[in-house]
């Protein structure tokens, strides 16, 4: 990547929208994953995000009405989250990508005397585990059968090109950019090394593609996930149980 | 309604405010109701705000925690049958909950439960993954690990290599 603008939507809509996203997503998996102990994992993994979006959307406004209520141009989440699961293989993937990000962000938010230092103190111990989950699946896949393998490298290689844009800077955030992004290089690349894998060649971000998620411009599948995700509210609105 | 910073407490809790911090430490965990959220170690404080009004700051486990909201129904409940008409349970996150938090008693009630407690780690240390964990049942060092995650978030599904039983391992955070 040449040259990353810098996004000026508010960071807490940012980071909350990540977490929300991706809690979606992950929520997809129950009752679907391979094994039982994933179902669970990945339903966890989904909680925490979930909880950490909570509280970074209330920085913002009204939560439900934040992640009900908004039309998909407003979202202001890495195209990476919104990716669609695919198989186990391009679930993890996704999971190390980001997870790793997300460590390594909110790690120097904690040190940071910010606004987010309460929450990433809190929220990087949480994600430590997510973490160590992807990488522990990425070396399990990768150094597995052949099928494991050849799925775990062409969803490596998939989403690659949504990794670009995770060191975007945000406005508001006190955050060494490039030491997120050499830290992140050096982290997936030493995973994917162990786990016999290779680490993909080619563009983090592509020439082809309108714009970036920060910017509010998303890919195809994110339009029917927030159908989805906001349907219940959209048709009974103010309804509770 | 979760906030970042909590304000300055009084250098001393009264009598009144000791007495309510009993009643609400004592409620037990909704998922977890062998302890109480005082062995759990989140209740971070109780101060009486005015006459009949009482304000409890209580933390979360994990961000995404949901038995927060029973907790706070379960403190106000309490507090509110002692008398007090006004009861605001605030949800804070710094500094953030640790298993350290988690008293001597609150383990032990843990272990007996056939949940193995969280082990003690060194201050700002790394989370311990690796180190043995020892068998609520038959006291073995010798298990394994199947699943980071278990039935709550706070909790790793592992299995006994001696007895060969299951069990629930409060994870270290």
């Amino acid at each position: 990547m040449t040259q990353a603008p810098t996004v000026t939507a508010p960071a807490a809509l940012c980071l909350g929208d990540d977490a929300l996203v991706l809690a979606q997503r992950l929520g997809e998996w129950a009752g679907h994953a391979p094994v039982l102990e994933e179902d669970v994992a990945l339903a966890n993994i989904a909680l925490d995000l979930l909880g950490q979006a909570r509280v970074l959307l209330s920085l913002v406004g009204d939560e439900d009405e934040l992640a009900y209520l908004r039309e998909e141009r407003a979202f202001r989440n890495l195209q990476l989250v919104e990716q669609p699961n695919g198989d186990f293989a391009h679930t993890i993937a996704r999971q190390l990508y980001f997870s790793t990000y997300q460590r390594l962000l909110y790690q120097q938010l904690a040190n940071s005397s910010g606004p987010f230092a309460p929450l990433a103190a809190k929220a990087v111990k949480e994600v430590t585990y997510h973490q160590d989950h992807a990488e522990q699946w990425t070396l399990r896949l990768g150094d597995g059968t052949d099928e494991s393998h050849g799925r775990a490298q062409r969803s490596l290689d998939a989403l690659w090109r949504f990794t670009g844009e995770l060191f975007w800077p945000v406005d508001g955030l006190d955050i060494d950019w490039q030491a997120l992004e050499e830290g992140w290089r050096a982290s997936v690349t030493e995973v994917i090394g162990r786990a016999t894998l290779t680490v993909p060649e080619g563009p983090q971000s592509g020439a082809w593609s309108a714009g970036a998620g920060r910017q509010g411009l998303h890919t195809e599948s994110f339009g029917r996930m927030l159908a989805e995700m906001q349907h219940l509210h959209r048709s009974h609105p103010g309804a509770t149980w | 309604m979760v906030t970042s910073a909590s304000p300055t407490a009084p250098l001393s809790p009264s009598p009144l405010e000791e007495r309510l911090r009993v009643l609400a430490g004592a409620v037990p965990d909704p998922e977890l109701p062998v302890v109480s959220l005082e062995e759990l170690g989140v209740l971070r404080g109780v101060r009486v705000l005015g006459p009949s009004s009482v304000e409890v700051e209580l933390t979360p486990t994990y961000t995404g925690c949901p038995a927060v909201e029973t907790m706070s129904a379960d403190i106000e409940r309490v507090l509110h049958q002692d008398g007090i008409e006004r009861v605001a349970v605030r949800t804070v996150l710094s500094p953030p909950w640790t298993t350290d938090d988690i008293s001597p008693e609150g383990r032990r009630k843990l272990a007996e439960a056939g949940i193995a407690p969280p082990r003690p780690h060194a201050a700002q240390g790394p989370i311990p993954l690796t180190l043995s964990v020892r068998c609520p049942h038959c006291g073995s060092n010798d298990t394994e690990l199947l699943s980071r995650f278990s039935s709550t978030a706070c909790k790793a599904l592992r299995r006994c290599v001696s007895c060969r039983e299951p069990f629930d391992h409060f994870k270290e955070l």
